[in-house]
């Protein structure tokens, strides 16, 4: 098993650690429901290092990438960053990402730790004529996510750079508890905050100033409660490669105005699904419970666990096309009433 | 890990507590802890004839659901109905509070199959 960089941080810390893309892992220090409200209320800190960090630049950079991306790299402004997906030529999904511009042709692509290699693959094949150059950092870039309504302000302590100046989705070089950091308004809670891309050696002692100014060290367990509250895809659950976005709640990230790879596949396939979110009368759904309208049944539970805000069990769900209300759940045989949800599944901001 | 000795225990984590001709059923503190936050626990209904080894309730953790089995096989004679709003106090109070049914077993005697504190306490050292 890999460590991160803050392995030591987290036996520090009594996190408990698991396995996860191949990493040791905190699930949780304290309690999933404590860190959760932790980054609704206030700041939460997560280690994730584990995640995958490419460089891609040359004078092809922006070229390249409008090939390999759904989304429009070109409205990219330099220091600014976006969701994307990596698409395959089935119009599926070979992996989410972000893509943060940093330089005039130099972007940088974090991936999910799981897929670094199979995405380094696509994406080395892909770069094939093109002037572009990729250099996997991805162990060479320990990756902090401070996250919650008091991150800005806690983060603000411990920075000369005004954080007041910067907005949502930017990306810029400060130095935190004096130490060299790439700074982006980027998170994956739902919530304001911010990740920091330190070098491995410099990872703990950021970390350690995080918590002493009173960021709560959070585990995998909040970061994944979050996310499904947030109503975000998880790859692997919600987005894989048979997937086709544009039948799913983030088909804003897919821009039919530019071209790039599968989209003609993507276009041209009908949805035979949507992605909807439940929230349970009673009890909690999990991965692949069934899911039914009225008597029939018309799906899977993608992603499934306990909202700490609502107190109640939520779902993302694929469900036949023109499935409708009542929705009821199978939890462990008994058939559970659920109503349909917008998302994300609580107000944020 | 907290192994009150006032009760017996079994190799599932749960643990049973004679009180008259009834038996008071809950979880274990390291039970609790390994499960982390409990957020749902689904009970039977009063009246429902058991099998020591069955599995007779649910507690839900915001990670993983796990079965409770009967320890000895009898009647569910009540249930902890606190639970269905503050299912925490498997959490905070797992030997308390937190106790989850109470069953009249068919013979008392047969709690003597089970395992004592010491007994539990190997069975968690043996799980490391």
């Amino acid at each position: 098993m890999k460590k991160t960089p803050l392995y030591p941080a987290h036996l520090r810390h009594g996190g408990r650690m698991v396995e996860f893309a191949g990493y040791a892992l905190p699930l949780q220090y304290t309690s999933i429901v404590e860190e959760h409200l932790a980054v609704r209320r206030g700041a939460g800190l997560f280690d994730v290092s584990h995640m995958g960090e490419f460089l891609i630049r040359g004078v092809e950079a922006l070229a390249f990438l409008q090939w390999a991306t759904a989304n429009d790299a070109a409205k990219l402004k330099v220091g600014r960053a976006q969701y994307s997906m990596l698409p395959n030529p089935r119009g599926g999904v070979v992996d989410d990402i972000y893509l943060y511009r940093i330089a005039e042709e130099e972007y940088l692509m974090v991936v999910n730790a799981a897929n670094i290699a199979k995405d380094w693959a696509h994406l080395k094949e892909l770069s094939r004529g093109y002037s572009v150059e990729l250099t996997d950092l991805s162990e060479e870039t320990a990756l902090l996510a401070l996250q919650g309504p008091q991150a800005a302000s806690l983060l603000q302590g411990l920075t000369e750079a005004d954080l007041s100046l910067t907005k949502k989705n930017q990306v810029f070089g400060a130095r935190v508890a004096g130490r060299p950091a790439r700074l982006a308004r980027t998170g994956y809670t739902g919530e304001d905050g911010f990740e920091l891309f330190l070098a491995p050696e410099d990872a703990e002692a950021v970390f350690e100033a995080l918590l002493e100014a009173g960021a709560t060290p959070a585990g995998l367990g909040a970061r994944d409660t979050l996310r499904l509250e947030a109503g975000f895809p998880l790859y692997g659950h919600e987005l894989t490669e048979d997937t086709n976005p544009l039948c799913t709640p983030w088909a804003w990230v897919v821009k039919r105005e530019k071209d790039f790879l599968g989209k003609e596949a993507m276009l041209a396939a009908p949805c035979a699904e949507k992605l909807i979110g439940l929230v349970l009368e009673t009890g909690i759904p999990r991965e692949g419970y069934r899911v039914y309208s009225g008597d029939r049944e018309v799906g899977r539970v993608t992603s499934g666990g306990y909202s700490p805000l609502l107190e109640k069990g939520i779902a993302l769900a694929y469900v036949e096309k023109e499935a409708a209300e009542p929705f009821l759940v199978e939890v462990r045989g008994r058939k559970v009433g659920a109503s349909l949800s917008p998302l994300p599944f609580v107000p944020l901001k | 890990m907290d192994i009150p000795k006032d009760r017996f225990y079994t190799k599932t984590h749960e643990w049973a507590l004679p009180e008259g001709d009834t038996v008071l059923v809950g979880i274990t503190d390291y039970a609790q802890d390994a499960l982390g936050d409990v957020v749902y626990v689904e009970l039977p209904e009063v009246g429902r004839k058991v099998e020591k080894g069955e599995a007779v309730a649910v507690v839900e953790s915001v990670k993983t659901a796990s079965d409770i089995y009967a320890p000895v096989s009898g009647e569910v004679v009540e249930v902890n109905a606190a639970l269905e709003k503050t299912p925490e106090l498997i959490n905070q109070d797992p030997y308390g509070e937190g106790w989850i049914l109470r069953i009249r077993p068919l013979d008392m005697g047969h709690l003597d199959d089970l395992l004592d504190a010491a007994g539990y306490q190997e069975v968690l050292e043996r799980e490391g």
